[in-house]
């Protein structure tokens, strides 16, 4: 017990020490607020709120969609709609895919876009990546919460005279919800967190995006390039982006636990 | 039966199997209506089955196979085409341990009025208080109708759930064993309940316990190993049964 704590407690101090430690230096207003300069992974001025910016609006857009279409598969895998055998045999193919490397993502959507005849990258190929990452592992999350609703709640609803539709909507998304956000912030963090999906498909960029063909910056490719320098003084570049990246996760995680106790108010145990 | 009574429920040859066990065999058992009729039998015979099969919720479950027909107000709800939430809506269903919708108190009675009916606010808010009154609650909770209904007491949480059934307005109140899970005092409020709501409606009452059926029975129906042993008036039930194996549960020889 106390080993365990103090290994995951022991772990998580130190990755964001050696962050925090390495970041600091190079953390500034200037480098948060301003977007690269030519040459930024040459030692050049700027910053990288390009990639703060280009992040967002890749992991925001693909969280929501992932969720829309999670949400449906996952109200859909209840017994209530679908032969439980056809269900279980759908939940081991979206396991599998949670365990796809990210990479595989990224070069299906490549191969997409190669056969378009698109070249270099785009928001909204980042985006598809994204999204196609974040749906197994969105989905059955929400499909585990709404197992664990009971039977006997759900038998009151049908026996107040709820159609199926009425009983998913209204009784049991509600039942859920606490599962449904915690799952969305879990699709979430590995949305905005991966490199590898996005590396082949955003391509770069030192300019915010301003439509879905645009090339973007993003935070997790940025980290992968800054280091990939072999200035020191780059490289420690790559620590603050992570640091800016640690603390969105952060943000997003203390926003969850808010949203979490509010729904979970009414919640039957 | 001796005096004619409108016949609310009647079942002919029910036979309900779960995963291949044969749970009910044979079922021919008539419900009056407006009355109070207690089904019995000791545990495992098939009392909750009954009870599920005449609003059609056993077949949510997986494994079910149901043959025979059960008519309600001349009609065989077991037929197809018809729409299975309209039979539900009919009947109430008070389970064993109470479960209130993830809501609040207010929300979980307007449950039934929202899916069902076009009303406005005050409508609404006007039913609620009415179905709150009804079970006795609306003084305990009519200052926090909008908390959640999981922080009522186990026996507010049995007659909120009463509320919210009654609010759908249906015909028959089925309940299931509502009191095992309470105490003694708010045992005998939902007892006393049940017998001002049988005016109203057709009440049907799961119970293991003779004593309670003796206090509030007006019909009686035995069930034995997924058999109707006896059924009839509780006063021929009780102080005159015909069947050996009745006597025998009614002296406490077999549970
Ligand atoms: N899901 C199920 N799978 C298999 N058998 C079942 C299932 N549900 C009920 N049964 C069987 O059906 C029979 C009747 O069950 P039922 O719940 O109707 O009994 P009961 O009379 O309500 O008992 P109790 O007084 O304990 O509530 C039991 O023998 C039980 O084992
Ligand atoms: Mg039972």
């Amino acid at each position: 017990m106390l080993a365990s704590v103090f290994i995951v407690m022991g772990s998580l101090i130190l990755i964001v020490g050696v962050i925090v430690f390495n970041g600091a230096p190079s953390l500034s207003l200037q480098i948060l607020t301003q977007t690269s300069e030519g040459g930024f992974y040459l030692g050049a001025g700027g910053g990288f709120l390009n990639a703060i910016v280009g992040s967002l609006l890749l992991a925001l857009p693909a969280t929501g969609l992932a969720f829309i279409i999670g949400i449906a598969i996952a109200l859909y895998l209840q017994k209530d709609f679908l032969n439980p055998s056809i269900a279980n045999f759908i939940r081991i193919c979206l396991d599998i895919l949670w365990g796809v490397p990210s990479v595989v993502y990224g070069v299906f959507c490549l191969t997409i876009m190669i056969a378009i005849g698109m070249t270099g990258g785009s928001v909204l190929f980042g985006i598809i990546a994204l999204t196609l990452l974040e749906i197994p592992i969105i989905t059955r999350s929400i499909d585990e919460s709404i197992k664990m609703v009971p039977a006997g709640l759900k038998e009151t609803a049908y026996s107040l005279g709820s159609t199926k539709v009425e009983t998913a909507m209204k009784v049991v998304r509600r039942q859920a919800m606490p599962g449904i956000i915690a799952g969305v912030l879990l699709g979430f963090g590995r949305g905005i967190g991966d490199a590898a999906s996005i590396l082949l498909t955003v391509g770069d960029s030192n300019y915010f995006p301003t439509s879905l063909s645009d090339q973007t910056a993003a935070l997790p490719t940025m980290i992968l390039n800054l280091v990939s320098m072999p200035d020191q003084v780059v490289q420690n570049k790559a620590y603050a982006v992570a640091f800016v990246l640690l603390m969105i996760v952060l943000l997003i995680s203390i926003i969850t636990r808010y949203l979490t106790k509010k729904s979970s108010k009414h919640i039957i145990k | 039966m001796e005096n004619p009574k409108t016949i609310q429920i009647e079942t002919k040859a029910l036979n309900v199997a779960i995963h291949n066990n044969q749970v009910l065999k044979n079922i021919d058992i008539q419900i009056p209506a407006k009355q109070l009729t207690a089904i019995i039998g000791p545990s495992g015979c098939g009392k909750t089955t009954l009870l599920k099969s005449f609003n059609r919720l056993l077949e949510i479950q997986d494994g079910i196979k149901i043959e025979g027909e059960i008519v309600v107000d001349g009609i065989n709800i077991m037929s197809s085409g018809l729409n299975v939430p309209d039979i539900r809506k009919k009947m109430g269903l008070i389970s064993q341990k109470p479960y209130p919708l993830p809501m609040s108190i207010f929300e979980n009675v307007a449950y039934g009025l929202r899916i069902h009916h076009d009303k406005n606010q005050k409508e609404l808010a006007e039913a609620v208080q009415n179905c709150l009154q009804e079970v006795g609650l609306w003084s305990e909770v009519k200052d926090r109708l909008h908390d959640p209904a999981s922080r009522l007491s186990v026996g507010q949480q049995q007659r909120l759930c009463l509320a919210r059934a009654i609010a759908v307005q249906p015909e028959v109140i089925l309940c299931d064993e509502p009191t095992s899970a309470l105490d003694p005092i708010a045992a005998q409020q939902i007892e006393k309940l049940l017998l001002k709501l049988k005016k109203d409606f057709t009440v049907i009452l799961v119970t293991h316990t003779l004593r309670q059926a003796k206090r509030v029975a007006d019909h009686v129906i035995f069930l034995y190993f997924g058999k109707v042993v006896e059924q009839g008036t509780a006063a021929e039930f009780f102080n005159n049964p015909k069947n050996p194996e009745t006597k025998a549960y009614l002296a406490g020889e077999i549970s």
